[in-house]
């Protein structure tokens, strides 16, 4: 294949951008733009998938080929683009109303089947294309206009939902920082198998700063761990903090402080196949604990679609049915 | 020795039920009776009765199932109403089926079972061998698990083993009764059990024992030949429904020289859809059973976006899950071939009974303006042609298709003549080249048919993205132009009524005007066209028609339907079609006769019922 080199300008579409000024999705949408030329696939090759909601429009300002189509169903469309054209790379937007209440049953089952597609979860912990309902991501006791009284019902983390769906690849990222969205995104593209990338995206009109205490400047460096294979678990303004595991369980420590040394802190391996480190970092939260960024897994298995094709291959090497023709004529047949 | 049967009488048709336990290997003998008449140059149709419980108590009513095959030396439309030969294999299953028999018919039971343990499970109080009332019937109450057993003592086989042979004393009968060909009955046998070939002896000497035990009873006086259909030339093989409609969409994939994708979940009774598609990886064909309809039918919108030739297959509750998605077929005017299997509902319904109660549904069971274009098989070996037509139409004009069939096609299963595929018509989607002049423009139409013109990803330069969102004419982008959607929704309702040019002129069989007119649609083409001609062959005034085409309706359907005193519209539910022709047709005066059963016409019945209105 012929080397094309793109530029951001490549991807972008001719589409008048609609969201609201200061959306996190304006930084996702430039980061993706910044990533596509480095993941050195020929445009004409690319669909974008989406569901519905304000993340879900992101189709239309790629100008790759795209479908905008239904509340909760990005995953089961774009599987099917992939499945039957394997050739494809698949990138789904979706948010998170879209992806885990309505459609979190297509959600975990892309994942569980492990097809070779990317995608990106807009995370701003409500229903923004609505107006500001509740999501299965807010907090308990978040008050919206349909919770008024706070929420009785506990959120989802998606990074559970993934690893207990035995996903291949998960990633964090903040909108908030568009250097990492694009590294992580192409590391996405590079992953054979789902790759889901959650980006905790801020809603400036119905959940401002709900990412804040992770994502803000002030705070930012101890309230977030950058997590890279092969790499120390150190994290702070200092960078002085770091991770360890005690027991079952992780707890941060600093570095020089009640006797931990470099040496006990704990060295990330994004391709161990047993996911039960990967879980316990995908779910840590704040205050107790930073929130891990960056690509918290990344195992090889067995990906749908190829499996798919293998099976296909072999059924026509071995077969002596070649066509129709041989089918219908094949077994008992009369002539009367 | 006793005396010989040495009458021989040639009848023109029979119906055989053969029933008992699911584990009674009825679904077998009833393939082997089927099979080996075909091979006699018979037609046939044929029908399976499943319970819906998948192994009931043995013995009980619940647990009896059915396998019913109709042949003929002339042409065969149905699997017959009532039966001339009942095979039943214990108590339950002749009690189960004794308001299906014809008076006077041969009742074929193992007399072993008629013991108090298993009609007390069937629920019978007195012996109905002995306390006289079979006396309408000829009952040949044969030993059949003794013999079987006595037959293989010395083979070794365990009683289990020995006991699965069974059906075979009763094949035995059977073929001596109806004058079979013992040969190809352990042909049949001999494919069979290809892979347990300590079977083969085995099932072929009881197979022999009870047709020699037919042979020396003297109960037998009279047996019957069904001589060849020599009206079917050609070569033939026996299909189901959802075989022939896999297969029908198979071969439009191959006419169209596109990959086949379907995206399916489970359900009853249109799984053998999804499973035989499965088997066909060897020509490219892929499945993806999905976790639920709504993924099934996405996956398949999605594939079709892809350029594939996409489908669905389902029942009516997926059908209801699938509606959001269909409108966004619509919306998106990709191609789409959505199979409804239908069954009896409304909700779980009656899952393996047959019914014709979702033709509204597939007519306007969505949100907004969504016309689709709907039609219907008619017999197990049509649903080729109409799955083939299903994707054309929907190929050629860029549109989704509904194919409704129902159970009773799906699970029955007739004679379909081999058509040579390479002489199937060609399917033409308007795919475009690559780098469209000027832009390609997704909702750019053919003036003709106005079908849009198909890019597909991977092809270089034609970028462009669709959605649910109502688009602009010509260019695709996002619009809520009022003008622009009153001109949308209109195209979209025009380009499915244009499709007519694709439906052929519907047949009418009788006079063009008189007494009476009767109508189906779909799986009751059979029951309808027999008891039509019945009725005609008698001299009386009366034209049938049955209706594979609803939406749109073909061409010369005014025509037709003008001209007679009653136009009588038939169908399983309670009134769909004959209210959707009341719509289109308001000067034209409808009676209906509709059956709720979750039951297929009887022939017995429409022929009353169009007496009656003769009469009248
Ligand atoms: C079947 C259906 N139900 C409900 C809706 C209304 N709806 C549209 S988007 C949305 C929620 C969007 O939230 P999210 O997925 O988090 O996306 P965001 O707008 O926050 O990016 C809802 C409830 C719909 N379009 N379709
Ligand atoms: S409502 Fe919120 S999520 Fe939607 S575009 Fe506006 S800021 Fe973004
Ligand atoms: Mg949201």
């Amino acid at each position: 294949m012929t080397e094309i080199k793109y530029t951001r300008k490549d991807f972008v579409s001719d589409q008048e951008v609609k969201w609201c000024a200061g959306c996190g999705d304006y930084s996702i949408l430039s980061a993706v733009t910044n990533a596509l030329p480095e993941i050195g696939i020929n445009k004409k090759d690319i669909v974008f998938v989406s569901g519905i909601g304000c993340s879900s429009r992101f189709p239309y300002y790629v100008d790759t080929y795209g479908i905008h189509g239904l509340h909760g169903r990005a995953a089961a469309l774009a599987s099917g683009v992939k499945v039957s054209h394997p050739h494809l790379s698949v990138w789904i937007a979706t948010g998170d109303g879209d992806s885990m209440a309505i459609g979190g049953n297509h959600f975990i089952h892309l994942i569980r089947r492990n097809i070779d597609v990317n995608l990106i979860l807009f995370n701003n912990e409500i229903y923004g294309l609505t107006k500001g309902q509740y999501s299965p991501t807010s907090p308990l006791g978040h008050v919206t206009k349909t919770s008024p009284h706070g929420t009785v019902e506990h959120p989802f983390k998606p990074a559970e939902l993934v690893m207990g769906s035995e996903g291949t690849f998960f990633a964090r990222v903040p909108d908030t920082n568009p250097k990492m969205m694009k590294e992580v995104f192409i590391e996405a593209a590079k992953h054979n198998g789902a790759s889901i990338v959650e980006v905790l995206q801020n809603c400036v009109i119905f959940n401002n700063n709900t990412h804040e205490e992770i994502t803000g400047k002030e705070v930012r460096d101890d309230h977030q761990i950058y997590l890279k294979h092969g790499e120390k678990m150190i994290f702070g303004a200092e960078n002085n903090k770091g991770l360890v595991l005690e027991g079952l369980k992780l707890k941060v420590v600093t570095i020089g402080e009640d006797g931990y040394t470099l040496d006990d802190i704990l060295v990330h391996n994004a391709k161990d196949k047993d996911a039960t480190m990967h879980y316990l970092l995908g779910r840590m939260s704040l205050p107790e604990f930073p929130v891990a960024m960056g690509v918290i897994r990344a195992v090889d298995a067995a990906v749908y679609n190829d499996e798919l094709e293998k099976q296909i291959s072999n059924a026509k090497a071995t077969s002596k049915i070649k066509n129709m023709n041989d089918l219908v004529n094949a077994g008992e047949t009369f002539v009367l | 020795m006793a005396t010989k049967a040495n009458n021989v009488v040639e009848v023109d048709k029979v119906v055989v039920k053969f029933a008992g336990d699911s584990g009674d290997g009825m679904q077998l003998s009833g393939t082997q009776f089927s099979d080996t008449s075909a091979i006699l140059g018979n037609d046939l149709a044929t029908f399976p009765d499943f319970p819906s419980e998948i192994r009931a108590p043995q013995g009980t009513l619940a647990g009896v199932s059915g396998f019913q095959v109709h042949i003929g030396h002339t042409d065969i439309y149905t699997s017959g109403d009532d039966a001339d030969v009942l095979v039943a294999m214990n108590p339950a299953a002749l009690r189960y089926n004794m308001s299906h028999l014809k008076t006077g018919s041969t009742i074929i039971v193992d007399g072993d079972l008629f013991e108090p343990k298993n009609l007390k499970k069937a629920g019978y109080e007195t012996n109905p061998l002995e306390d006289g009332s079979l006396s309408n019937y000829t009952v040949i109450a044969a030993p059949i698990t003794s013999q079987t057993r006595t037959i293989l003592k010395e083979t070794g086989l365990d009683v289990k083993t020995m006991d699965k042979s069974r059906n075979q004393f009763a094949i035995g009968i059977v073929f001596y009764l109806l004058n079979r060909d013992m040969e190809e009955g352990a042909k049949f046998l001999a494919q069979k059990f290809k892979k347990k070939p300590e079977l083969i002896d085995s099932n072929v000497l009881v197979m022999k024992g009870g047709h020699n035990y037919a042979h020396n009873l003297q109960l037998i006086h009279t047996t019957y030949r069904i001589n060849p259909n020599l009206t079917k030339k050609g070569k033939y093989r026996n299909i189901t429904g959802n075989v022939a409609t896999a297969w029908g969409l198979m071969a439009a994939a191959e006419r169209a020289n596109l990959p086949l994708f379907l995206g399916s979940y489970p359900i009853t009774p249109a799984t053998e859809i999804l499973a035989e598609l499965a088997k066909f990886k060897n020509l490219g064909v892929k499945t993806f059973q999905a976790e639920d309809e709504i993924a099934g039918v996405m996956s398949a919108i999605g594939a079709a976006y892809a350029g594939s030739l996409a489908a669905t297959s389902t029942a009516g509750p997926g059908l209801s899950l699938k509606s959001e998605a269909l409108g966004l077929a619509v919306m998106t005017e990709l191609p789409l071939v959505v199979v409804d299997v239908q069954r009896g509902g409304p909700s779980t319904g009656l899952p393996t009974k047959t019914e014709q109660s979702d033709l509204m549904q597939a007519l306007y069971g969505r949100n907004g303006e969504a016309p689709m274009i709907v039609m219907a098989a008619s017999s197990s070996s049509d649903c080729f042609h109409y799955a083939f037509h299903a994707a054309k139409i929907s190929l050629e004009h860029m549109t989704p298709v509904i194919l409704l069939t129902d159970s009773y096609l799906a699970n029955g299963s007739e004679l379909w003549q081999i058509p040579d595929i390479n002489q199937l018509p060609e399917i033409k989607a308007p795919l475009v080249g690559e780098n469209v002049e000027g832009g390609y423009k997704p909702y750019l139409r053919n003036e003709e048919n106005l079908a849009r013109y198909w890019a597909v990803p991977g092809q270089e330069g034609n970028q462009h993205r669709v959605g649910g969102l109502e688009k602009e004419d010509v260019t695709g982008s996002v619009s809520h132009n009022p003008h622009n959607h009153e001109k949308m929704v209109q195209l979209r309702a025009e380009k499915v009524r244009r499709a007519v040019v694709d439906v052929p002129n519907q047949e009418l069989n009788g006079p063009e005007k008189g007494k009476l007119l009767v109508i189906g649609w779909g799986s009751t083409k059979g029951a309808i066209f027999t008891a039509w001609k019945q009725l005609f062959n008698e001299g009386k005034d009366i034209a049938s028609a049955c209706f594979n085409y609803i939406m749109p309706l073909p061409a010369n359907t005014e025509e037709i339907l003008s001209g007679y005193d009653q136009v009588l519209v038939c169908e399983l539910n309670n009134g769909q079609f004959v209210n959707y022709l009341r719509m289109n047709f308001p000067n034209i005066k409808f009676t209906q006769f509709n059956k709720n059963q979750a039951q297929p016409f009887m022939v017995t019945e429409l022929v009353q019922k169009f007496n009656e209105i003769l009469e009248a």
